[in-house]
Protein backbone atom coordinates (compact mmCIF):
# COMPACT_ATOMS: atom_id res chain seq x y z
CA UNK A 1 0.00 0.00 0.00
CA UNK A 2 2.79 2.34 0.98
CA UNK A 3 4.63 1.59 -2.22
CA UNK A 4 1.55 2.38 -4.27
CA UNK A 5 0.82 5.71 -2.64
CA UNK A 6 4.40 6.60 -3.41
CA UNK A 7 4.34 5.30 -6.96
CA UNK A 8 0.95 6.59 -8.15
CA UNK A 9 1.93 10.28 -8.41
CA UNK A 10 5.04 9.25 -10.38
CA UNK A 11 3.07 7.30 -12.96
CA UNK A 12 2.16 10.20 -15.25
CA UNK A 13 5.64 11.82 -15.33
CA UNK A 14 7.31 8.48 -16.02
CA UNK A 15 4.90 7.80 -18.88
CA UNK A 16 5.56 11.26 -20.29
CA UNK A 17 9.33 10.73 -20.15
CA UNK A 18 9.03 7.33 -21.84
CA UNK A 19 6.84 8.85 -24.57
CA UNK A 20 9.31 11.65 -25.05
CA UNK A 21 12.30 9.32 -25.42
CA UNK A 22 10.42 7.09 -27.81
CA UNK A 23 8.95 9.96 -29.90
CA UNK A 24 12.22 11.85 -30.06
CA UNK A 25 13.97 8.78 -31.36
CA UNK A 26 11.28 8.22 -33.99
CA UNK A 27 10.97 11.84 -35.13
CA UNK A 28 14.71 12.36 -35.15
CA UNK A 29 14.30 16.09 -35.75
CA UNK A 30 15.52 18.18 -32.87
CA UNK A 31 13.57 21.26 -33.97
CA UNK A 32 10.31 19.41 -33.48
CA UNK A 33 11.32 17.37 -30.45
CA UNK A 34 14.89 17.37 -29.20
CA UNK A 35 16.17 14.32 -27.34
CA UNK A 36 15.63 14.51 -23.64
CA UNK A 37 19.28 14.42 -22.64
CA UNK A 38 19.87 17.61 -24.65
CA UNK A 39 17.25 19.43 -22.55
CA UNK A 40 18.53 17.84 -19.36
CA UNK A 41 22.01 19.07 -20.21
CA UNK A 42 20.77 22.66 -20.36
CA UNK A 43 18.91 22.25 -17.08
CA UNK A 44 21.95 20.69 -15.45
CA UNK A 45 24.17 23.61 -16.46
CA UNK A 46 21.99 26.55 -15.54
CA UNK A 47 24.87 29.03 -15.38
CA UNK A 48 26.14 28.45 -18.91
CA UNK A 49 25.52 31.12 -21.51
CA UNK A 50 22.89 30.04 -24.04
CA UNK A 51 23.34 31.33 -27.60
CA UNK A 52 24.52 34.66 -26.16
CA UNK A 53 21.25 35.41 -24.38
CA UNK A 54 22.68 34.96 -20.92
CA UNK A 55 22.31 31.86 -18.78
CA UNK A 56 19.11 30.15 -17.75
CA UNK A 57 19.60 31.32 -14.17
CA UNK A 58 20.24 34.96 -15.02
CA UNK A 59 17.15 35.07 -17.23
CA UNK A 60 15.05 33.41 -14.55
CA UNK A 61 16.32 35.91 -12.00
CA UNK A 62 15.44 38.87 -14.20
CA UNK A 63 11.96 37.43 -14.67
CA UNK A 64 11.56 36.82 -10.96
CA UNK A 65 12.50 40.39 -10.11
CA UNK A 66 9.97 41.70 -12.64
CA UNK A 67 7.21 39.48 -11.37
CA UNK A 68 7.90 40.32 -7.76
CA UNK A 69 7.87 44.06 -8.47
CA UNK A 70 4.64 43.98 -10.47
CA UNK A 71 3.12 41.59 -8.00
CA UNK A 72 4.17 43.63 -4.97
CA UNK A 73 2.49 46.71 -6.37
CA UNK A 74 -0.66 44.71 -7.05
CA UNK A 75 -0.61 43.41 -3.46
CA UNK A 76 0.03 46.88 -2.09
CA UNK A 77 -3.01 48.33 -3.85
CA UNK A 78 -5.44 45.40 -3.99
CA UNK A 79 -5.35 44.48 -0.30
CA UNK A 80 -6.08 47.92 1.21
CA UNK A 81 -8.65 48.63 -1.50
CA UNK A 82 -10.23 45.23 -0.96
CA UNK A 83 -10.40 45.69 2.81
CA UNK A 84 -12.08 49.07 2.43
CA UNK A 85 -14.44 47.86 -0.29
CA UNK A 86 -15.33 44.82 1.75
CA UNK A 87 -16.05 46.84 4.88
CA UNK A 88 -17.78 49.95 3.55
CA UNK A 89 -20.79 49.12 1.41
CA UNK A 90 -20.73 52.57 -0.17
CA UNK A 91 -17.13 52.25 -1.33
CA UNK A 92 -17.96 48.84 -2.75
CA UNK A 93 -20.84 50.30 -4.71
CA UNK A 94 -18.71 53.18 -5.90
CA UNK A 95 -15.90 51.04 -7.28
CA UNK A 96 -17.26 47.60 -8.00
CA UNK A 97 -19.10 48.29 -11.26
CA UNK A 98 -16.19 50.28 -12.56
CA UNK A 99 -13.60 47.67 -11.66
CA UNK A 100 -15.74 44.89 -13.11
CA UNK A 101 -15.61 46.59 -16.51
CA UNK A 102 -11.89 45.90 -16.64
CA UNK A 103 -11.90 42.50 -15.03
CA UNK A 104 -12.79 40.50 -18.19
CA UNK A 105 -10.00 42.11 -20.23
CA UNK A 106 -7.15 39.60 -20.49
CA UNK A 107 -3.87 41.14 -19.35
CA UNK A 108 -2.41 40.53 -22.80
CA UNK A 109 -5.08 42.71 -24.41
CA UNK A 110 -3.57 45.66 -22.58
CA UNK A 111 -0.31 45.35 -24.51
CA UNK A 112 -0.96 47.82 -27.36
CA UNK A 113 -2.36 50.49 -25.08
CA UNK A 114 0.33 50.00 -22.51
CA UNK A 115 3.01 50.23 -25.19
CA UNK A 116 1.48 53.50 -26.34
CA UNK A 117 1.59 54.83 -22.80
CA UNK A 118 4.88 53.62 -21.52
CA UNK A 119 6.77 52.61 -24.66
CA UNK A 120 10.10 51.23 -23.59
CA UNK A 121 10.48 53.45 -20.55
CA UNK A 122 11.80 51.60 -17.55
CA UNK A 123 12.86 52.11 -13.97
CA UNK A 124 16.09 53.48 -15.44
CA UNK A 125 14.12 56.22 -17.19
CA UNK A 126 12.33 57.02 -13.97
CA UNK A 127 15.39 57.11 -11.76
CA UNK A 128 17.47 58.94 -14.36
CA UNK A 129 20.27 56.39 -14.34
CA UNK A 130 21.74 56.34 -17.85
CA UNK A 131 24.96 54.40 -17.70
CA UNK A 132 26.77 51.68 -15.83
CA UNK A 133 25.81 48.35 -14.36
CA UNK A 134 22.75 49.79 -12.62
CA UNK A 135 21.42 51.04 -15.93
CA UNK A 136 21.47 47.50 -17.26
CA UNK A 137 19.52 46.23 -14.27
CA UNK A 138 17.01 49.05 -14.09
CA UNK A 139 16.45 49.21 -17.82
CA UNK A 140 15.36 45.60 -17.70
CA UNK A 141 12.34 46.54 -15.58
CA UNK A 142 9.96 48.06 -18.11
CA UNK A 143 6.82 49.78 -16.89
CA UNK A 144 4.76 48.10 -19.57
CA UNK A 145 5.79 44.71 -18.23
CA UNK A 146 5.10 45.68 -14.65
CA UNK A 147 1.70 46.95 -15.67
CA UNK A 148 0.67 43.71 -17.30
CA UNK A 149 1.86 41.67 -14.34
CA UNK A 150 0.05 44.10 -12.07
CA UNK A 151 -3.25 43.72 -13.93
CA UNK A 152 -2.94 39.94 -13.87
CA UNK A 153 -2.36 39.75 -10.12
CA UNK A 154 -4.65 42.58 -9.08
CA UNK A 155 -8.11 41.08 -9.59
CA UNK A 156 -7.70 37.74 -7.84
CA UNK A 157 -6.21 39.49 -4.81
CA UNK A 158 -8.89 42.17 -4.77
CA UNK A 159 -11.76 39.73 -5.14
CA UNK A 160 -10.43 37.42 -2.45
CA UNK A 161 -9.83 40.30 -0.05
CA UNK A 162 -13.32 41.72 -0.51
CA UNK A 163 -14.84 38.30 -0.07
CA UNK A 164 -12.66 37.60 2.98
CA UNK A 165 -13.60 40.85 4.70
CA UNK A 166 -17.27 40.49 3.88
CA UNK A 167 -17.49 37.06 5.37
CA UNK A 168 -15.96 38.05 8.69
CA UNK A 169 -18.44 37.01 11.33
CA UNK A 170 -20.32 40.06 12.64
CA UNK A 171 -20.10 38.71 16.18
CA UNK A 172 -16.31 39.03 16.04
CA UNK A 173 -16.61 42.71 15.15
CA UNK A 174 -19.19 43.30 17.87
CA UNK A 175 -17.04 41.47 20.41
CA UNK A 176 -14.06 43.62 19.55
CA UNK A 177 -16.09 46.82 19.80
CA UNK A 178 -17.49 45.85 23.17
CA UNK A 179 -13.96 45.09 24.33
CA UNK A 180 -13.03 48.63 23.42
CA UNK A 181 -11.46 48.37 19.96
CA UNK A 182 -11.31 51.62 18.02
CA UNK A 183 -11.93 51.79 14.30
CA UNK A 184 -8.30 51.41 13.30
CA UNK A 185 -7.91 48.48 15.68
CA UNK A 186 -10.96 46.89 14.11
CA UNK A 187 -9.17 47.04 10.77
CA UNK A 188 -5.71 46.03 11.92
CA UNK A 189 -6.51 43.52 14.61
CA UNK A 190 -9.80 42.01 13.53
CA UNK A 191 -10.71 42.44 9.87
CA UNK A 192 -7.30 41.78 8.38
CA UNK A 193 -6.39 38.74 10.51
CA UNK A 194 -9.89 37.32 10.10
CA UNK A 195 -9.76 37.78 6.34
CA UNK A 196 -6.14 36.65 6.07
CA UNK A 197 -6.80 33.06 4.96
CA UNK A 198 -8.90 34.35 2.05
CA UNK A 199 -6.34 37.04 1.28
CA UNK A 200 -3.50 34.52 1.21
CA UNK A 201 -5.45 32.31 -1.16
CA UNK A 202 -6.03 35.31 -3.41
CA UNK A 203 -2.34 36.17 -3.23
CA UNK A 204 -1.42 32.63 -4.21
CA UNK A 205 -3.72 32.66 -7.23
CA UNK A 206 -2.55 36.17 -8.11
CA UNK A 207 1.08 35.14 -8.05
CA UNK A 208 0.35 32.20 -10.33
CA UNK A 209 -1.37 34.49 -12.82
CA UNK A 210 1.36 37.11 -12.53
CA UNK A 211 3.93 34.49 -13.36
CA UNK A 212 1.90 33.42 -16.40
CA UNK A 213 1.46 37.01 -17.55
CA UNK A 214 5.19 37.40 -17.43
CA UNK A 215 5.89 35.40 -20.56
CA UNK A 216 3.55 37.58 -22.59
CA UNK A 217 5.01 40.69 -21.00
CA UNK A 218 8.49 39.58 -21.91
CA UNK A 219 7.49 39.21 -25.54
CA UNK A 220 6.99 42.96 -25.65
CA UNK A 221 9.44 44.88 -27.83
CA UNK A 222 12.39 46.28 -25.96
CA UNK A 223 12.74 43.21 -23.79
CA UNK A 224 16.22 41.77 -24.08
CA UNK A 225 16.19 39.34 -21.21
CA UNK A 226 13.98 37.21 -19.08
CA UNK A 227 12.77 33.67 -19.39
CA UNK A 228 9.91 34.61 -21.73
CA UNK A 229 12.29 36.47 -24.01
CA UNK A 230 14.65 33.52 -23.90
CA UNK A 231 11.94 31.16 -25.04
CA UNK A 232 10.69 33.30 -27.91
CA UNK A 233 14.18 34.14 -29.04
CA UNK A 234 15.26 30.50 -28.89
CA UNK A 235 12.22 29.67 -30.97
CA UNK A 236 13.27 32.06 -33.74
CA UNK A 237 16.65 30.35 -33.71
CA UNK A 238 14.97 26.95 -33.86
CA UNK A 239 16.56 25.91 -30.57
CA UNK A 240 13.65 23.85 -29.35
CA UNK A 241 15.78 22.34 -26.59
CA UNK A 242 16.16 25.77 -24.99
CA UNK A 243 12.44 26.41 -25.44
CA UNK A 244 11.60 23.25 -23.56
CA UNK A 245 14.21 23.84 -20.86
CA UNK A 246 12.77 27.33 -20.39
CA UNK A 247 9.24 25.99 -20.13
CA UNK A 248 10.31 23.41 -17.58
CA UNK A 249 11.98 26.08 -15.45
CA UNK A 250 8.88 28.29 -15.65
CA UNK A 251 6.81 25.37 -14.44
CA UNK A 252 9.19 24.55 -11.63
CA UNK A 253 9.51 28.10 -10.36
CA UNK A 254 5.71 28.55 -10.49
CA UNK A 255 5.12 25.30 -8.63
CA UNK A 256 7.74 26.22 -6.06
CA UNK A 257 6.13 29.60 -5.34
CA UNK A 258 2.76 27.93 -5.05
CA UNK A 259 4.18 25.38 -2.65
CA UNK A 260 5.58 28.10 -0.39
CA UNK A 261 2.15 29.71 -0.20
CA UNK A 262 0.42 26.44 0.49
CA UNK A 263 2.82 25.75 3.29
CA UNK A 264 2.09 29.15 4.84
CA UNK A 265 -1.64 28.52 4.47
CA UNK A 266 -1.34 25.19 6.19
CA UNK A 267 0.89 26.29 9.05
CA UNK A 268 -0.51 29.69 9.90
CA UNK A 269 -4.16 29.11 9.27
CA UNK A 270 -4.92 25.81 10.85
CA UNK A 271 -7.59 27.64 12.88
CA UNK A 272 -9.48 28.16 9.68
CA UNK A 273 -10.47 24.51 9.51
CA UNK A 274 -13.22 25.40 11.89
CA UNK A 275 -13.78 28.95 10.83
CA UNK A 276 -16.66 29.76 13.06
CA UNK A 277 -15.16 29.12 16.45
CA UNK B 1 -26.61 54.06 47.64
CA UNK B 2 -27.25 50.48 46.60
CA UNK B 3 -30.71 51.48 45.52
CA UNK B 4 -29.51 53.90 42.86
CA UNK B 5 -29.79 51.85 39.70
CA UNK B 6 -26.53 51.23 37.84
CA UNK B 7 -28.40 50.73 34.57
CA UNK B 8 -31.53 52.65 33.86
CA UNK B 9 -33.51 51.99 30.70
CA UNK B 10 -35.97 54.80 30.02
CA UNK B 11 -38.70 54.72 27.42
CA UNK B 12 -36.59 52.65 25.07
CA UNK B 13 -38.06 51.91 21.65
CA UNK B 14 -36.38 50.50 18.60
CA UNK B 15 -37.62 49.96 15.10
CA UNK B 16 -35.74 48.45 12.20
CA UNK B 17 -36.28 49.12 8.53
CA UNK B 18 -37.20 45.81 6.90
CA UNK B 19 -36.28 44.78 3.38
CA UNK B 20 -39.78 45.58 2.10
CA UNK B 21 -39.37 49.13 3.36
CA UNK B 22 -41.70 48.86 6.36
CA UNK B 23 -40.71 49.64 9.91
CA UNK B 24 -40.49 46.72 12.28
CA UNK B 25 -41.12 47.72 15.86
CA UNK B 26 -38.71 45.52 17.81
CA UNK B 27 -38.97 47.27 21.18
CA UNK B 28 -41.78 49.41 22.48
CA UNK B 29 -41.33 51.66 25.50
CA UNK B 30 -39.05 49.54 27.65
CA UNK B 31 -38.47 50.82 31.18
CA UNK B 32 -36.20 48.91 33.50
CA UNK B 33 -33.77 49.71 36.23
CA UNK B 34 -31.04 47.39 37.39
CA UNK B 35 -29.54 47.50 40.85
CA UNK B 36 -25.79 47.34 41.25
CA UNK B 37 -24.48 43.81 41.90
CA UNK B 38 -27.81 42.25 41.12
CA UNK B 39 -28.38 39.30 38.83
CA UNK B 40 -31.16 39.90 36.33
CA UNK B 41 -32.47 37.42 33.77
CA UNK B 42 -34.54 38.41 30.77
CA UNK B 43 -36.82 35.74 29.34
CA UNK B 44 -39.24 35.97 26.47
CA UNK B 45 -40.25 34.43 23.16
CA UNK B 46 -37.90 34.47 20.21
CA UNK B 47 -37.87 37.80 18.43
CA UNK B 48 -39.20 39.84 21.35
CA UNK B 49 -36.09 42.01 21.33
CA UNK B 50 -33.98 40.61 24.14
CA UNK B 51 -30.75 40.81 22.17
CA UNK B 52 -31.69 44.24 20.91
CA UNK B 53 -31.97 45.54 24.48
CA UNK B 54 -28.49 44.26 25.31
CA UNK B 55 -27.05 45.62 22.07
CA UNK B 56 -28.45 49.07 22.70
CA UNK B 57 -27.50 49.03 26.36
CA UNK B 58 -23.93 48.09 25.50
CA UNK B 59 -23.69 50.81 22.88
CA UNK B 60 -23.54 48.59 19.80
CA UNK B 61 -26.82 49.87 18.47
CA UNK B 62 -28.69 53.18 18.66
CA UNK B 63 -32.10 53.56 20.26
CA UNK B 64 -34.94 54.92 18.12
CA UNK B 65 -36.49 56.56 21.15
CA UNK B 66 -35.56 56.78 24.80
CA UNK B 67 -32.21 56.05 26.32
CA UNK B 68 -30.12 53.78 28.48
CA UNK B 69 -28.27 55.35 31.39
CA UNK B 70 -25.20 53.85 32.96
CA UNK B 71 -24.59 55.47 36.36
CA UNK B 72 -26.70 58.36 35.17
CA UNK B 73 -24.94 58.94 31.84
CA UNK B 74 -26.41 57.92 28.50
CA UNK B 75 -24.65 55.00 26.78
CA UNK B 76 -23.75 56.11 23.27
CA UNK B 77 -20.92 53.81 22.33
CA UNK B 78 -19.31 50.62 23.62
CA UNK B 79 -17.06 51.16 26.59
CA UNK B 80 -14.94 49.22 29.02
CA UNK B 81 -17.51 49.56 31.85
CA UNK B 82 -19.97 47.28 30.12
CA UNK B 83 -19.09 43.80 28.87
CA UNK B 84 -21.10 41.58 26.58
CA UNK B 85 -20.84 37.82 26.16
CA UNK B 86 -22.41 36.29 23.06
CA UNK B 87 -23.95 32.89 22.54
CA UNK B 88 -21.11 31.56 20.40
CA UNK B 89 -18.59 32.28 17.65
CA UNK B 90 -17.22 35.26 19.50
CA UNK B 91 -13.64 34.19 20.23
CA UNK B 92 -11.01 35.40 17.78
CA UNK B 93 -10.07 32.16 16.05
CA UNK B 94 -6.54 33.27 15.09
CA UNK B 95 -5.57 34.12 18.68
CA UNK B 96 -4.61 31.71 21.42
CA UNK B 97 -6.87 31.44 24.45
CA UNK B 98 -4.50 33.65 26.43
CA UNK B 99 -4.43 36.35 23.73
CA UNK B 100 -8.19 36.19 23.42
CA UNK B 101 -8.58 36.91 27.11
CA UNK B 102 -5.98 39.66 26.86
CA UNK B 103 -7.71 41.29 23.88
CA UNK B 104 -9.54 44.02 25.79
CA UNK B 105 -6.41 45.21 27.62
CA UNK B 106 -4.53 45.02 24.32
CA UNK B 107 -7.03 47.39 22.69
CA UNK B 108 -6.54 49.66 25.69
CA UNK B 109 -2.77 49.64 25.17
CA UNK B 110 -1.69 47.56 28.16
CA UNK B 111 1.80 46.11 27.63
CA UNK B 112 2.12 42.47 26.72
CA UNK B 113 3.64 41.17 29.92
CA UNK B 114 1.04 42.78 32.17
CA UNK B 115 -1.93 41.80 30.07
CA UNK B 116 -0.76 38.20 29.76
CA UNK B 117 -0.21 37.96 33.49
CA UNK B 118 -3.67 39.38 34.21
CA UNK B 119 -5.28 37.22 31.55
CA UNK B 120 -3.82 34.14 33.16
CA UNK B 121 -5.45 35.16 36.43
CA UNK B 122 -8.84 35.36 34.75
CA UNK B 123 -8.28 32.05 33.00
CA UNK B 124 -7.63 30.57 36.42
CA UNK B 125 -10.95 31.91 37.61
CA UNK B 126 -12.76 29.93 34.92
CA UNK B 127 -10.48 26.88 35.34
CA UNK B 128 -9.03 27.23 31.87
CA UNK B 129 -5.43 28.15 32.68
CA UNK B 130 -4.04 24.89 31.37
CA UNK B 131 -5.51 25.68 27.94
CA UNK B 132 -3.91 29.10 27.65
CA UNK B 133 -1.93 28.16 24.54
CA UNK B 134 -4.77 26.34 22.81
CA UNK B 135 -6.73 27.87 19.97
CA UNK B 136 -10.51 28.28 20.04
CA UNK B 137 -11.13 25.53 17.47
CA UNK B 138 -9.44 23.06 19.78
CA UNK B 139 -11.91 23.69 22.61
CA UNK B 140 -15.34 22.30 23.37
CA UNK B 141 -18.36 24.59 23.37
CA UNK B 142 -18.37 24.85 27.17
CA UNK B 143 -14.66 25.69 27.26
CA UNK B 144 -15.13 28.40 24.66
CA UNK B 145 -17.85 30.02 26.73
CA UNK B 146 -15.60 29.89 29.80
CA UNK B 147 -12.94 31.69 27.80
CA UNK B 148 -15.47 34.20 26.50
CA UNK B 149 -16.53 34.95 30.07
CA UNK B 150 -12.91 35.31 31.18
CA UNK B 151 -12.29 37.66 28.26
CA UNK B 152 -15.23 39.85 29.25
CA UNK B 153 -14.10 39.88 32.89
CA UNK B 154 -10.51 40.71 31.94
CA UNK B 155 -11.75 44.09 30.76
CA UNK B 156 -12.91 44.68 34.35
CA UNK B 157 -16.40 45.92 33.48
CA UNK B 158 -18.90 46.87 36.16
CA UNK B 159 -21.77 45.39 34.24
CA UNK B 160 -21.75 42.09 32.39
CA UNK B 161 -24.41 41.49 29.76
CA UNK B 162 -24.79 37.94 28.55
CA UNK B 163 -26.87 37.01 25.52
CA UNK B 164 -27.87 33.36 25.86
CA UNK B 165 -24.31 32.49 26.86
CA UNK B 166 -25.13 28.84 27.47
CA UNK B 167 -27.75 28.49 24.74
CA UNK B 168 -25.60 26.28 22.54
CA UNK B 169 -24.45 23.92 25.28
CA UNK B 170 -25.70 20.52 26.30
CA UNK B 171 -27.82 20.32 29.45
CA UNK B 172 -25.07 18.97 31.67
CA UNK B 173 -22.41 21.51 30.70
CA UNK B 174 -25.01 24.18 30.98
CA UNK B 175 -25.79 23.44 34.61
CA UNK B 176 -22.09 23.28 35.38
CA UNK B 177 -21.48 26.68 33.84
CA UNK B 178 -24.48 28.20 35.60
CA UNK B 179 -22.92 27.21 38.92
CA UNK B 180 -19.55 28.54 37.91
CA UNK B 181 -21.11 31.79 36.76
CA UNK B 182 -22.87 32.22 40.10
CA UNK B 183 -19.66 31.79 42.05
CA UNK B 184 -17.87 34.21 39.71
CA UNK B 185 -20.65 36.70 40.23
CA UNK B 186 -20.43 36.34 44.00
CA UNK B 187 -16.66 36.65 43.85
CA UNK B 188 -16.40 39.65 41.52
CA UNK B 189 -19.47 41.68 42.56
CA UNK B 190 -20.44 42.39 38.98
CA UNK B 191 -23.90 43.42 37.91
CA UNK B 192 -25.10 40.69 35.55
CA UNK B 193 -27.93 40.83 33.03
CA UNK B 194 -28.44 37.51 31.30
CA UNK B 195 -30.81 36.74 28.45
CA UNK B 196 -32.05 33.19 28.29
CA UNK B 197 -34.68 31.02 26.68
CA UNK B 198 -34.59 28.67 29.60
CA UNK B 199 -37.03 29.29 32.43
CA UNK B 200 -35.08 26.85 34.55
CA UNK B 201 -31.89 28.84 34.02
CA UNK B 202 -33.59 32.09 34.99
CA UNK B 203 -35.02 30.65 38.19
CA UNK B 204 -31.69 29.10 39.11
CA UNK B 205 -29.69 32.27 38.59
CA UNK B 206 -31.70 35.42 38.95
CA UNK B 207 -32.53 37.91 41.68
CA UNK B 208 -34.96 39.44 39.26
CA UNK B 209 -36.65 37.96 36.21
CA UNK B 210 -37.89 40.22 33.43
CA UNK B 211 -40.60 38.59 31.32
CA UNK B 212 -41.06 39.99 27.85
CA UNK B 213 -43.72 39.56 25.20
CA UNK B 214 -43.28 39.88 21.46
CA UNK B 215 -44.60 41.96 18.59
CA UNK B 216 -43.85 44.57 19.65
CA UNK B 217 -41.30 43.71 22.34
CA UNK B 218 -42.60 44.85 25.70
CA UNK B 219 -41.93 44.09 29.32
CA UNK B 220 -44.80 42.01 30.55
CA UNK B 221 -43.75 41.47 34.12
CA UNK B 222 -40.82 41.73 36.49
CA UNK B 223 -40.54 39.11 39.22
CA UNK B 224 -38.32 39.18 42.26
CA UNK B 225 -36.94 35.78 43.19
CA UNK B 226 -36.40 35.55 46.90
CA UNK B 227 -35.16 32.00 47.15
CA UNK B 228 -31.83 31.77 48.92
CA UNK B 229 -28.77 30.43 47.15
CA UNK B 230 -27.60 27.83 46.43
CA UNK B 231 -30.91 26.88 44.89
CA UNK B 232 -31.79 23.33 44.11
CA UNK B 233 -34.12 22.27 41.38
CA UNK B 234 -35.74 19.80 43.76
CA UNK B 235 -37.06 22.67 45.82
CA UNK B 236 -40.82 23.14 45.79
CA UNK B 237 -40.61 26.90 45.34
CA UNK B 238 -38.25 26.36 42.39
CA UNK B 239 -40.82 24.21 40.64
CA UNK B 240 -43.67 26.56 41.35
CA UNK B 241 -41.85 29.58 40.04
CA UNK B 242 -40.77 27.71 36.92
CA UNK B 243 -44.34 26.61 36.37
CA UNK B 244 -45.59 30.15 36.79
CA UNK B 245 -43.02 31.49 34.32
CA UNK B 246 -43.80 28.84 31.74
CA UNK B 247 -47.43 29.72 32.06
CA UNK B 248 -46.72 33.45 31.63
CA UNK B 249 -44.68 32.75 28.53
CA UNK B 250 -47.08 30.35 26.81
CA UNK B 251 -48.42 31.99 23.68
CA UNK B 252 -52.05 31.00 24.21
CA UNK B 253 -52.26 32.80 27.54
CA UNK B 254 -55.07 35.34 27.43
N1 LIG C 1 -30.29 44.57 12.46
C1 LIG C 1 -31.59 44.28 12.34
N2 LIG C 1 -32.27 44.63 11.23
C2 LIG C 1 -33.59 44.35 11.11
N3 LIG C 1 -34.31 43.72 12.03
C3 LIG C 1 -33.69 43.34 13.16
C4 LIG C 1 -32.31 43.59 13.38
N4 LIG C 1 -31.97 43.10 14.58
C5 LIG C 1 -33.09 42.57 15.10
N5 LIG C 1 -34.13 42.71 14.25
C6 LIG C 1 -35.50 42.28 14.50
O1 LIG C 1 -35.90 42.74 15.75
C7 LIG C 1 -36.64 41.76 16.46
C8 LIG C 1 -36.00 41.48 17.77
O2 LIG C 1 -34.75 40.83 17.54
P1 LIG C 1 -33.84 40.29 18.72
O3 LIG C 1 -32.67 39.64 18.08
O4 LIG C 1 -33.58 41.37 19.69
O5 LIG C 1 -34.78 39.20 19.37
P2 LIG C 1 -34.44 38.17 20.54
O6 LIG C 1 -35.46 38.34 21.58
O7 LIG C 1 -33.03 38.28 20.94
O8 LIG C 1 -34.69 36.80 19.79
P3 LIG C 1 -33.97 35.40 20.05
O9 LIG C 1 -34.55 34.88 21.32
O10 LIG C 1 -34.38 34.58 18.89
O11 LIG C 1 -32.52 35.67 20.13
C9 LIG C 1 -36.73 40.56 15.55
O12 LIG C 1 -37.98 40.56 14.90
C10 LIG C 1 -35.63 40.78 14.56
O13 LIG C 1 -35.99 40.23 13.32
MG1 LIG D 1 -31.32 37.05 20.75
Amino acid sequence: MKFFSFAVPLLAPVLLVLCWIWMAARIANQVILPPMDQVLYILAHPFEDLISMGSLTSNLLVSLVRVLLGYASAVAIAIPLGVIMGYYGMVFKAFNGFLNLFRPIPPLAWVPLVMAWFGISSLATMTGVETGQWYVYLNNIKFSMLFIIFVGAFYPILTATIHGVRSVNATLLDSARVLGAGQSQIFRKILIPAAMPAIITGMRIGLGIAWMCLVSAEMLPGSLSGIGYMITHAFTLASTDIVIAGMISIGCVGALMDMVFRRVEKQKFSWQRQTNS
Amino acid sequence: MSDTPIINIQGLSKSFATKSGDQLQALDDINLSIRPRSFTCIVGPSGCGKSTILRIASGLEKASLGQVLYKGDPVVKPGADIGLVFQEYSLFPWLSVLDNVAAGPEFAGVDKQTRHRDALGFLNMVNMAEFKDAFPHELSGGMRQRVAIARALANEPDVLFMDEPFGALDAHTRILLQQELLSLWEMTHKTVVLVTHSVDEAVFLADEIVIMSARPGRIQDVLTVDMSRPRTRADKAFGELSEFLLHSLSPDRV
